[in-house]
């Protein structure tokens, strides 16, 4: 794997640290007065996405990581593992419970999703950004209220639960925004 | 092609000429004359931290061709008029220093730098202070020793301080140390210095005026006796930028030309090609540079406080990534 120097740092690429594969999220060039030179970075670690700073002497390299994001549709879960599938080489791909993360419970089967791949391992599975999912169990809708003020919790096909006005009903299709799991509208039709 | 158009608000460059004129105005109420002095130098800054652009001249004057250097700071040109009897002289001109692009860094910035003979660095920082009152229209600035700001924000006493006790500080702090620092010990101060002390400095929009630096950071400074030793170098900071760097300037031929090889020595052990020392700034020397302090400030930066804009390039007109 190729390594990289501080002056090729920017958001997106992927390093090894720690041995861990990260992904940075933004380098600053710090340079006292009349001293030496530093590139203060803030990077994700791809496993447990936690976010860290490190300082780097100007000119210090960091081993690239063997990390890359391929669309994949999600297939099944057969209690175990979640099965993946690349649409254009039909490969697959099955990872753990672990991996998949928040996703899963955005998925019931044919969504494409974003799987990042470590040394040709699933590493993690983000779920499309919007999915459409029905409404399994609820309080009953009140007649007249459509203001979407207060609220209440909803259960939706694949188990999640989110917060939805009180005017929405049982087996209602409705889109959802996973990057922070809230209710953007009912799906149309 | 896009993106031709000026990364810089008009309004910015209009508040930009209008700074470089008042700058102006400030030292002509001053007596201090405008110089100017060659951008591309024969020779270039020793100091292993910077890192000067070349170019290659071919032509009358030199038929197999001579390497010029792009100045990081004008000082050694302007050493030259000193010592032939100029008195009290400023330049604003363009520098140039190669591997610096950042927030507050881009390549080829616009440095204001000024020297005062007769004068020490503390009645420099005046002046610099009343410009700098002016310009902002800030509260008095505070002054502190860099031993002592050391002393407060890093438990570290920097001028007697072994390598061991920087890295125990770095470990207390709970910072990780960047890998390479090695057994650098300036390293080691500069990267504590940068990650803990520098953006506390002037965050409550007082200028902090940082004096009394070690012996080992004095670059062109003159050293007074201590104990503790320290170097007659002070640093202007606000909201956490550095604004100005100055010296009580080593006047003394023999020193310099010593610290200009050290650097050297320094730049071959780090796998880096020795400059050409600036004989005429020796000779200069040598002939005698009347006592005095220079300071230089970074004009780019004065608009950024200025206009309140945290990234250079929103004061430029065209920075590194538009031309």
């Amino acid at each position: 794997m190729a390594t990289f120097s501080t002056s090729e740092f920017r958001g997106g690429l992927k390093v090894m640290l720690d041995g861990d594969p990260c992904a940075i999220i933004e380098n600053e060039f710090v340079k006292p007065g009349k001293g030496q030179a530093f590139s203060r970075v803030k990077l994700r670690n791809l496993k447990t996405g936690r976010v860290l700073e490190r300082t780097f002497k100007s000119g210090e390299t960091l081993e690239g990581a063997d990390v890359v994001d391929m669309d994949m549709q999600y297939l099944y879960n057969d209690g175990e593992f979640f099965h993946f599938m690349v649409p254009d080489t039909f490969e697959q791909f099955a990872t753990m419970p672990a991996v998949m993360g928040d996703a899963a419970k955005w998925l019931k089967g044919q969504e494409m999703c974003i799987v990042t791949l470590y040394n040709g391992q699933p590493l993690a599975v983000a779920a499309p950004n919007f999915v459409e999912l029905a409404v399994a169990e609820t309080d009953p809708g009140l007649r007249g209220d459509t203001s979407g003020g207060g609220g209440k919790p909803a259960t939706l096909e694949t188990g999640a639960v989110v917060r939805v006005p009180l005017f929405i009903n049982v087996g209602e299709i409705l889109k959802i925004d996973t990057r922070n799991g809230e209710y953007v509208s009912r799906a149309k039709s | 092609m896009s993106g031709w158009r000026p990364s810089a608000d008009l309004t910015v460059l209009r508040q930009r000429a209008q700074l470089l004129a008042d700058l102006r105005g400030f030292f002509a109420a001053r007596g201090v004359m405008e110089v100017e002095t060659p951008v591309l130098y024969g020779a270039a800054a020793t100091d292993p931290h910077l890192a000067s652009f070349s170019a290659d001249y071919g032509g009358p004057g030199a038929p197999s061709g001579r390497t010029l250097y792009l100045q990081t700071s004008p000082e050694f040109a302007m050493k030259r008029l000193l010592a032939a009897g100029s008195g009290p002289i400023y330049q604003i001109s363009k520098s140039f220093r190669n591997g610096e692009v950042g927030r507050r860094h881009n390549p080829e910035f616009t440095m204001l730098e000024w020297y005062r003979p007769g004068w020490d660095h503390l009645a420099l920082m005046d002046e610099v202070e009343a410009l700098i009152r002016q310009v902002l229209a800030t509260p008095a600035a505070a002054r502190v020793s860099y031993g002592d700001l050391c002393l407060q924000y890093l438990g570290i006493e920097p001028h007697g301080a072994d390598l061991a006790a920087l890295q125990a500080a770095a470990a207390t702090l709970d910072i990780v140390a960047p890998l390479g620092l090695d057994d650098d010990r300036d390293g080691w101060l500069d990267f504590l210095w940068c990650h803990d002390v520098e953006p506390r400095l002037g965050s409550d929009g007082r200028p902090v005026f940082v004096v009394d630096y070690p012996v080992s950071l004095a670059m062109l400074a003159r050293l007074r006796p201590g104990p503790p030793a320290v170097a007659a170098r002070f640093e202007l900071y606000l909201h956490g930028i550095e604004l100005a760097n100055g010296f009580h300037e080593l006047a003394d031929g023999i020193e310099q030309r010593r610290r200009f090889e050290q650097d050297n020595a320094q730049r071959r052990a780090a796998g880096l090609p020795s400059m050409p020392l600036d004989e005429y700034l020796l000779a200069a020397l040598d002939h005698g540079l009347p006592d005095c302090s220079g300071v230089a400030l970074g004009v780019d930066r004065l608009l950024m406080l200025l206009t309140g804009i945290a990234d250079i390039g929103g004061v430029l007109s065209f920075p590194f990534d538009h031309c």
